[in-house]
Parts: structure tokens; sequence; C-alpha cells
């Protein structure tokens, strides 16, 4: 090609055509692999119980706290932070329902539960405001004094929840045949989505993780927009922690201990930049999806969990070399 | 070719300051901008253009002096201040999200909501009446751009200032405030800025332009203020002084009243 082709204008703005086409492409991605790996575990597993209904209602059952705190990692993720104490959030929320559900009804539980999310975001975003330091060291730091004081709350023991209205409601009922934990999870994806999709608050979280000089000089308030996400991130977490307590009948502290790094993978595969500014609801949940259906088919393969976490790992790695090769293609 | 036909101040800066700890970034600055008047503000490194940019655009708030836009005193300590008195500003990074596309770039932190008052409460997004308005602003400066939902990164960078400009002059700007649009661009997309500079300032919007070249600031502009060391020290017809009277500005080798006598002589 010679250079006047280059410099034309015509054929860049189709070469940016192109690129944006391609840019297409990646949202999904998501779509290509989970429909890969489902076909690959249909085939390889097809004399177990794998390609049933019953086993992928299982497994959207199973993976559900993972999907709610996908989409809340999400919003943090568009404005370009990244949150290391949702897996934590879990276990904390979850302890402090229980323990509450020993003395109140499930009202105050629930909302005692989910205050956990809604303290632990604020302070990150503080933190992270006020020291202007990475999100990852102070989320890093968080995590730490949050298990710790799951840890601490009831001295490594388990609380059992016997509130069959608790249970019911968040993870081990259905309604009208649908389990409740398919719900909590459509339902959570569908603000998700609406939210970042339809709403102005959506286009303000992903103008700041594009860009938060530009945002700033368009009057967007920075710094809030910043802590509203976290909040929603560790908040998601908290629900996430109910789920888990729900559909376990108890809580422990070790929920959510080995969630975070599944729900980064889930995330970053679904097409969510790990770098802020572009984020995808739909792909949050799929990677989700995705994540739950690796895990099943490898313990269906007779696979053990050190390998399934191994498998994690290189997910994780492959979903950020893609992102990070398109963003120096983009 | 002096365009005060409208002959009504639209901006008016009187012994603007500002400093930052001990450095006095502004010192004391003063000039006038009628409507549909195009003003260069010229100056050195350091001298204070930007400064004075982000004072007149919210990003700073001044120490002391007084900003009258149209005739009235108005406190602009935030972005949105402001855009309510009717000053837009077209930052040299233009301040576009790249990963959006030119309507979202254009509509950001000034959505149209939704007709349903229930759905607009919730912040609900007409994107189809923000497509509409985002090509009428377009077609209002003549601009080629390609499809709208085209993202900004993919653009050229006169494509680019043309949507920054279509968004400044959208609001129904009474003053733009452009800072160095044409450092980035080649000789045929510097042309095309100057051309809806022209647009624009046809239309009656007062246009501030802050440049490093002498060129560009001699085509366009009627008068030209110079900024040294935080200080206006001239403000002159373009048309009256020459290229190497503005550099003696600049450089504070002449004051204004040297090239006056100059000119007189």
């Amino acid at each position: 090609m010679s250079v006047s082709q280059v410099n034309n204008p015509d054929f860049k703005a189709r070469a940016s055509e192109f690129i944006s086409k391609k840019a297409l492409k990646r949202e999904y991605f998501i779509y290509y692999i989970f429909i890969a790996v489902l076909l690959l575990f249909a085939v390889a597993l097809h004399d177990t119980a794998f390609f049933s209904f019953a086993n992928f209602m299982n497994i959207i059952r199973q993976t559900a706290p993972l999907t709610v705190m996908a989409v809340g990692l999400t919003f943090a993720l568009a404005v370009g932070h990244i949150d290391l104490s949702i897996g934590s959030v879990v276990a904390l929320s979850a302890l402090v329902g229980a323990v509450l559900l020993q003395h109140v009804g499930t009202p105050l539980a629930v909302l005692g539960a989910l205050s956990v999310g809604l303290v632990v975001g604020v302070v990150n975003g503080l933190l992270i405001e006020r020291l202007q330091v990475s999100s990852l060291l102070i989320t890093l730091g968080t995590m730490g004094v949050i298990t710790g004081l799951a840890r601490q709350f009831t001295n490594l023991e388990s609380v059992p929840i016997i509130n069959s209205n608790f249970t019911g409601f968040f993870g081990a009922g259905e309604i009208f045949g649908v389990p409740s934990l398919l719900i909590w999870t459509l339902i959570i994806a569908g603000i998700g989505y609406v939210v970042l999709t339809k709403l102005a608050f959506g286009r303000h979280l992903l103008a700041v993780g594009g860009s938060p000089k530009a945002a700033l000089a368009m009057g967007i308030q920075v710094t809030r927009v910043r802590i509203y996400a976290l909040v929603i991130s560790s908040m998601a977490a908290a629900l996430a922690g109910l789920l888990y307590a729900g559909r376990l009948h108890g809580a422990r502290y070790t929920l959510g201990e080995a969630d975070l790094l599944t729900v980064i993978a889930a995330v970053a595969i679904g097409g969510t930049s790990l770098f802020g500014g572009r984020a995808c609801i739909i792909g949050a949940v799929l990677g989700s999806w995705l994540m739950g259906l690796i895990n099943n088919g490898l313990i269906l393969s007779g696979f053990s969990t050190n390998e399934q976490m191994i498998a994690r790992g290189v997910i994780l790695i492959a979903a950020v070399a893609i992102g990070v090769k398109e963003m120096k293609n983009g | 070719m002096v365009r005060t036909a409208l002959d009504q101040v639209a901006l008016e800066l009187s012994n603007l300051g500002k400093s930052f700890g001990p450095v006095e970034a502004l010192k004391n600055v003063s000039f006038k901008i009628n409507k549909g008047e195009v003003v260069g503000l010229l100056g050195d490194n350091g001298a204070g253009k930007s400064t004075l940019v982000r004072c007149i655009s919210g990003i700073h708030a001044p120490d002391k002096g007084e900003v009258k836009v149209n005739g009235t005193a108005v406190q602009i300590n935030t972005p949105l201040d402001a855009r309510k008195v009717g000053i837009e500003t077209v930052f040299q990074d233009l301040a576009m999200i790249p990963e959006f596309d030119i309507v979202d770039n254009l509509f950001l932190n000034r959505e149209i909501k939704h007709k349903n008052p229930l759905l607009a409460k919730l912040g609900w997004l007409d994107k189809k009446a923000m497509q509409k308005r985002a090509k009428k602003a377009i077609n209002r400066l003549n601009s080629r751009i390609p499809s709208f939902d085209t993202q900004i990164q993919s653009l050229s960078g006169g494509q680019r200032q043309a949507v920054a400009i279509a968004r400044a002059v959208n609001w129904g700007a009474d003053i733009v405030i452009m800072d160095e649009p044409t450092a980035a661009l080649g000789v045929e997309q510097s042309a095309q800025v100057n051309e809806l500079i022209n647009v624009i300032s046809s239309q009656g919007v007062a246009v501030l332009l802050i440049s490093h070249n002498m060129q560009h600031v001699v085509e366009t502009c009627d008068r030209a203020v110079v900024l040294y060391q935080g200080e206006s020290v001239a403000d002159v017809a373009v048309d009256e002084v020459s290229k190497e009277d503005l550099v003696a500005l600049i450089t504070g080798a002449k004051s204004q009243a040297q090239i006056a006598e100059i000119h007189a002589a």
C-alpha cells in the first residue's frame, strides 16, 4: 500500500470503521467462548449428566452469588477501580446476617448485613480519594481487615440459620417453581444493565473511568461517582453473602474466600476493561456462568479443586491478555 | 477588520489575579470581548494563559478581580458555574471520553432525559432525542462527521476538534474559549477549524482563542490580548500591528505605547 493511500481520509475512515467493528467483536467474544466451552464439555462428558437442564439450573444456582458480585465489580471497574475486598465482605455480611437472625427478624438482619457492604464501600471510597492511593492497595488493606474481623466475629465458628423465611427468600426457595437464586441473578443483572446502559449515571461512571480529567472538565463530580461505584461493588458483595447464607442455611468465615479470583476472571472475560471506561453487564453474567460451567465440567471430569484453581488463574491471565492486546491496538 | 457590529460586551475581566502558594500565576489581567468578536490571547510559556483559561472556565477560582458576563458580575467557582453563565471551553485535550461515541460526548453531563417524568427522575436517557440534536449541532457547523456512533478515538484530530466546538456551541454558549485548537492539527485541518471559528463568531458568539501560532491569530482574530508574566500588557487590533510587533509584545521587548509611537512616526 502506498503512502498516499494511508493518508487518504477515506482510507482512514474505512480503517477506523474496521477497528470499531473489531471492538464489536470483542463484545461478542464471551458468547463464542461460552458456546465453545459448552460444546467441549458436552462432547467430553456425553456419558454424564452434564448436558441436562437440571445440571444447568444447578450451575446457575451455585454461581448466583458470583454473578451478583460480578455485576457489582463491573461498576468498580467501570470507574477505573478494582475492589479486592469483595470476597471478605461476603463472609462478614453473611456472618452478621446469621448472627442477627438469632435475635431479630429477616428484614432487620438483611439491613444489618447490607450495611456491612455500605460501610466498607464508603470507607474504601473515602480512603482512596483522601489518600490518593490506588484502589488496588486500599482494598487489599481493607480485605485484610475485614477477613480478620470475620474470623474474630464468631471465633471461626459457623453460625446456622434456621429461619426458613430467610433461607427461602435468599437461596434455598422457589417462586412458582423458579429458584429464588435465579430470580436474584436476573434482578441484579437487570438493574445493573439498566443503570450502566440506560441511565445518565451509567454514562458518568464510564466517563470517569474513560477520562477523569475530561469528566471533571464537563462538571461531573468525579470523586462522588467513584465512591458510589465502590459502594455498589461492596453492597453487591454483601448481598452475595446473604445468598450464600440462604443457600447453605448458615454462615462461615470461609464464605467468599476463593471467589475474588473467579469474579475478576469472570468480569474480565466478559469484556469489561480492567482499566476503566468500558463495562459489560451481560458479559459479566455470562462470564460468571462460564466460570461455573468450567468448574462443574472439571469436577465431572474428575479434576481436583487444586486443578480448578489453576484453570481459573489461567483464564484470568488469558482474559487480561486479550484485553491488554486490544487496548494497544485500539 | 473589527467585527463589533453588535458592539455589546460579552465578557469583561478586570484585575483578575490567581496565586498558587507563593507563585503569582496571574497578577492583573483586564480585557473585554464583544459579541461576535474573536480575540486572540497571546503569551509566552508561563505567561499565565492556561491559568487564565482555567479561571474563566471554573477549574480554578480566581483570588481577586471581577468577571462580568453580558454586563453582570458573576462568580465562577466550578465548571458548571461557567456553563450556567454561558461560557464554554474547548480544552486543549478537548475533554472528550475516547471510548464514547460522538453523541455521548456531546451530551456528557447534559444528557436529554426521557419524556416520562418518573424515568427522567431516574436519569433515563432519551437517546433518540440526543441523536437528533447532535445532528443539528454538527450541521450548524457544516462539518463532515462520519456516523454518530463512531467512537471519538477513531476520529481524526480535526474531526475531534469539530465535535468539541459543536459541543460548546450546542449549549447556546455566548462565549467560547479555545485552548490551542490547532496545536495538534495539520494545515488542512487547521483551516477547517479557522472556518469553524468564523462560522460561530458570525453567529454572534464571542471567541477567546489561546494560541502560540502567530499566523493563526493574525488570520482569525480581530484583536489580540498579550499576557506577560501574569499581566495583560497589550490589547491591539491585529490589522494595526505587524507580527514582529506581536512578538516584541510577547517577549516584553516593547510595550504597546512604544509600538503605537513607532506606528505614529
